[in-house]
């Protein structure tokens, strides 16, 4: 027990003494949270819609005044049918286009019940997904206020359709995202380049012929980036709640707990790169490509997994960052427990296992 | 029982051959010597000694153990410090040593009669971070933490490479009062004239072993006479030597030319045949061969095999 | 050795912060001397040569190296010198006559004259038909001797070597000395360390440096007469002591 707290003690003079490595991990998640939240905050403003407004009675004029007046949206021009919408995305600079149908006010007091059409240009999908949420939400604010209900009886419903890119996922899709990015970021790079930089400078050779156990060597060394990554999610989970309202409908102890095994999972994950890389360098080129690239690309952070080619799909399966991700949004937004999530935290704790059996054999206890 | 005992140990990477087959033994309580130039195997043997390296073939063991099989018990008894300077540079003087005490299970104050003598030497700089230590000091902090466990044996790879001169005497000072206490010591060093400060030592060249055996010996096995040649001029004086027709080699000893021969010349022969050449000031005279000559002369004896 | 000084020194202090790593230097190197360039780890030598060498500028003083000012022309004297230490030595993963290639070329030798010298200085090693293996394969010795050739390859006046023969076997570092023997006899100045002590008996002038300062100048056997010491090494430990 002495000794690994004295390794858990040397560990941390490391971390605290390298500004470059302070940087890494605490300087870099704060500012990739704030630079994603700086784009959603501002991202939709005075964006160009055309309204096809195919009853033009009371509601659509005034639904359609509160879209422009909010300051989010535009009105660029009018529509007199549907044929031109292709064209007018393709000129660029119409973003939505609003489509009221047929007798709309008469449908919403005889029926209870109308429809307005959002049409968004998603060669952006990001935009798109923003774009159409706020278009939906100042719809729903309309009804609320105009008849002081919220949505029964009377009911509008928004039909939303993305062009060009059909399965956009939510519009929190990028917390979770974040969320994942950073901590495989924190747990994989920094353990895997810290147990190489022991190789490189050549003070693994001094640790090997202690008495000192394998395991004791690598709980020693992951042990404060364990606690640095918790402390990092927390950060991550308390600025996406504060600046970006992020809801978290489902436990927080599970989603914590679903945190720390993810956590783990990225730490073994960093301990296997670390067998493998003979420096600094070799350990960072190995944590960019093979897991920074990937999360980014093909976790479904930011482009739908639905949406890639078989191939890629079938890469997707093996992301760990993919299940993460959907335990996140299940708990976070969908106020979701375990039962919904199980599967996904079985794969993550299967994949955790075999990383760190894998490295632990893998682990020389001898030079090359 | 012996300290180390090697047996036909085979070891390379890839095409380069590091060591071919070794066979060596270290008595308990030495101070033992590997000596060779950068290429000889010294830094590959101590390295599978100290159980950080595997050899491809041979078998060796530590007061019985042996290196693979029995690895963790020579863990417990050996110190090491390898070539390169290799603590951390970003905790300072008494962290370092701190750490790699209780990474052994013991603390400073336990063995601190152990390391007083060197530790006082660095003492007045125990919170200074070990990056930025001198040359000198790097070496007494590495040997401070080698030794912090009380080792029963030691193995230093090269420590005292790129070391000043001042610095190494008192390294090998420190050296022969770690003897007195009972470690065994294993040192290796590029250092010809380091040699004669061991006990025992093993002049290696490309992985194989010239000698062992007591420097004292060493010497007394030279084989050839020797005479140290001095004129005005060092250089010229080497390549005429060369062309004298009983030299066997000439090479630059300090000031003087070592002149080794198998046939027996007057050293008025020699004079003359200087002279003629335009020489001044010359002297002759028979001497004693050092390490370094030994070493020469096995290592041509070597290559002309 | 004519009486033309390649290397003046005057005065020249270099101060990092407080700590004074170069006090005070002042000496002169002749054309085609060899000077031994002394002293214990962290009493200045390298900050001199990299002052020496146009790297870094002195905080105050005169240096002149092959001419030329260090301050106002550093890059003029890199045309002029050669440099080779332990640590920069050649591409392990190019051929011989690759890397004589190279570093010709970045001195701006022709293609005829890098096919000549690369001739003449392999030639001389007894190395030319070895010119097309790869580096990695050779012995350390070969690769010190090559990375001493290509240093001189430009036919630099002064030649600064780093502890060059570190770790190389006896035969070889002998073998080497003669190598900077005949740059000498060409006329170039040698400015060269070492950690070997015998090595420094080899030279024409040794300097020796203690904490900053230059404690003894002059030629070997006259210092040691001076001193009443055996050997170098024995002035070395005597001087670094006090």
């Amino acid at each position: 027990m002495k000794r690994f707290l004295a390794f858990v003690k040397k560990e941390i003079q490391h971390i605290f003494r390298d500004t470059r490595t302070m940087l890494i991990l605490f300087g870099i998640p704060i500012a990739q949270i704030l630079i994603f939240g700086y784009v959603v905050k501002n991202d939709v403003k005075d964006v160009q819609i055309a309204v096809y407004d195919q009853s033009k009675d009371e509601y659509t004029r005034q639904l359609t005044n509160k879209l422009t007046s909010s300051g989010y949206f535009n009105l660029n021009r009018e529509l007199k049918s549907m044929k031109n919408i292709d064209r007018i995305f393709k000129e660029g600079e119409v973003k939505l286009v609003v489509v009221y149908e047929n007798n709309f006010s008469k449908k919403l007091h005889g029926e209870n019940n109308a429809a307005v059409q959002l049409i968004a240009d998603a060669s952006d999908p990001n935009r798109a997904n923003l774009i159409t949420n706020y278009s939906a939400a100042i719809i729903r604010d309309f009804v609320k206020e105009e008849f002081n209900i919220d949505q029964l009886p009377f009911q509008i419903n928004s039909e939303v359709r993305m062009l060009y890119n059909q399965n956009l996922a939510s519009v929190f899709m990028f917390v979770p995202g974040t969320m994942a990015l950073i901590l495989m970021l924190v747990s994989a790079m920094m353990t895997s380049i810290s147990i190489a930089r022991e190789k490189e400078l050549g003070t693994m050779e001094n640790l090997l012929v202690s008495p000192l156990r394998p395991t004791q060597i690598v709980i020693g060394k992951v042990t404060p980036y364990v606690l640095l990554s918790i402390i990092n999610a927390i950060t991550i989970l308390i600025l996406g709640v504060f600046v970006f309202g992020l809801p978290i409908r489902g436990s927080l102890t599970l989603l914590m707990l679903e945190s720390v095994l993810f956590i783990t999972l990225s730490l073994s994950l960093g301990i296997f790169i670390s067998t493998m890389s003979p420096n600094q360098q070799v350990a960072m080129f190995i944590s960019l490509f093979a897991l920074m690239l990937p999360t980014l690309l093909l976790s479904g952070f930011i482009f739908p997994i639905e949406n890639m080619p078989r191939v890629l799909q079938w890469i997707s399966v093996i992301m760990p960052p993919k299940y993460f991700i959907v335990i996140l949004k299940n708990i976070m937004l969908k106020g979701t427990g375990l039962a919904f999530v199980w599967k996904e935290t079985l794969i993550l704790g299967a994949m955790t296992t075999v990383f760190i059996i894998l490295s632990v054999k893998k682990f020389k206890l001898r030079l090359e | 029982m012996k300290a180390v005992e090697i047996h036909n140990i085979y070891k390379s990477y890839k095409e380069v051959k590091a060591l071919s087959g070794i066979n060596l033994q270290v008595k308990k309580g030495e101070l033992f010597g590997l000596i060779g130039p950068d290429g000889a195997g010294k830094t590959s043997l101590i390295r599978i000694l100290a159980t950080l390296l595997y050899p491809d073939e041979g078998q060796a063991s530590i007061f019985g153990w042996d290196t693979i099989d029995e690895f963790r018990e020579i863990r417990k008894i050996a110190g090491y410090m390898p070539g390169r300077f290799s603590l951390y540079q970003d905790l300072s003087v008494e962290e370092n040593l701190n750490f790699y005490a209780s990474i052994f299970g013991t603390t400073i104050k336990e063995n601190y009669h152990l390391i007083k003598d060197i530790y006082q030497q660095i003492e007045p700089f125990k919170k200074r971070l070990a990056g930025r230590l001198s040359g000198g000091m790097k070496q007494k902090l590495a040997l401070s933490c080698a030794l912090i466990h009380k080792p029963d044996i030691l193995f230093l790879d090269e420590p005292t490479t790129g070391v000043d001169a001042v610095s190494r005497k008192e390294f090998w000072e420190i050296l022969k009062s770690l003897e007195q206490v009972g470690i065994t010591i294993i040192v290796s060093t590029p250092y010809m004239d380091e040699a004669e400060l061991c006990d025992r030592v093993a002049l290696m060249q490309q992985g194989r072993l010239l000698d062992v055996d007591t420097p004292a010996n060493i010497i007394g096995k030279y084989d050839h006479d020797l005479y140290a040649v001095e004129s005005k001029t060092l250089h010229r004086l080497i390549k005429d030597l060369r062309t004298f027709d009983k030299t066997t080699s000439a090479f630059p000893f300090g000031d003087t030319v070592h002149l080794a021969t198998n046939e027996t010349f007057r050293r008025q022969e020699l004079d003359k045949f200087l002279s003629g050449k335009g020489h001044e000031n010359i002297t002759i005279k028979p001497i004693e061969p050092g390490i370094e000559d030994c070493f020469m002369n096995l290592m041509r004896r070597q290559n002309d095999q | 050795m004519t009486n033309k000084n390649i290397i003046e020194v005057e005065n020249l202090v270099k101060k990092f912060g407080k700590f004074t790593a170069n006090d005070q230097l002042s000496f002169n190197v002749k054309k085609g001397e060899i000077l031994g360039f002394l002293g214990a780890n962290g009493a200045g030598k390298t900050t001199a040569i990299k002052i020496l060498c146009g790297i870094s500028a002195p905080t105050s003083g005169k240096v002149s190296v092959a001419g030329f000012d260090a301050v106002k022309h550093p890059e003029r004297i890199k045309q002029n010198i050669g440099y080779m230490s332990q640590k920069f030595s050649l591409y392990d993963d190019l051929t011989i006559s690759e890397n004589f290639r190279f570093f010709g070329g970045i001195y701006g030798l022709s293609r005829k004259q890098i096919r000549q010298r690369t001739g003449e200085l392999l030639q001389r090693l007894d190395l030319y038909d070895y010119r097309n293996r790869i580096l990695r394969s050779l012995p350390l010795g070969w690769k010190q001797k090559l990375a001493f050739s290509v240093a001189i390859m430009h036919d630099p006046q002064v030649v600064f070597l780093d502890e060059p023969t570190s770790g190389v076997d006896p035969i070889t570092r002998r073998q080497f000395w003669e190598l900077i023997y005949e740059a000498s006899e060409e006329g170039k100045t040698i400015f060269v360390t070492t950690h070997y002590m015998d090595e420094a008996e080899y030279c024409d002038t040794v300097s020796m440096m203690v904490a900053g300062q230059i404690r003894a100048f002059g030629k070997p056997r006259e210092l040691k007469e001076e001193y009443d010491v055996a050997s170098i090494n024995n002035l070395f430990i005597k001087l670094a002591r006090n």
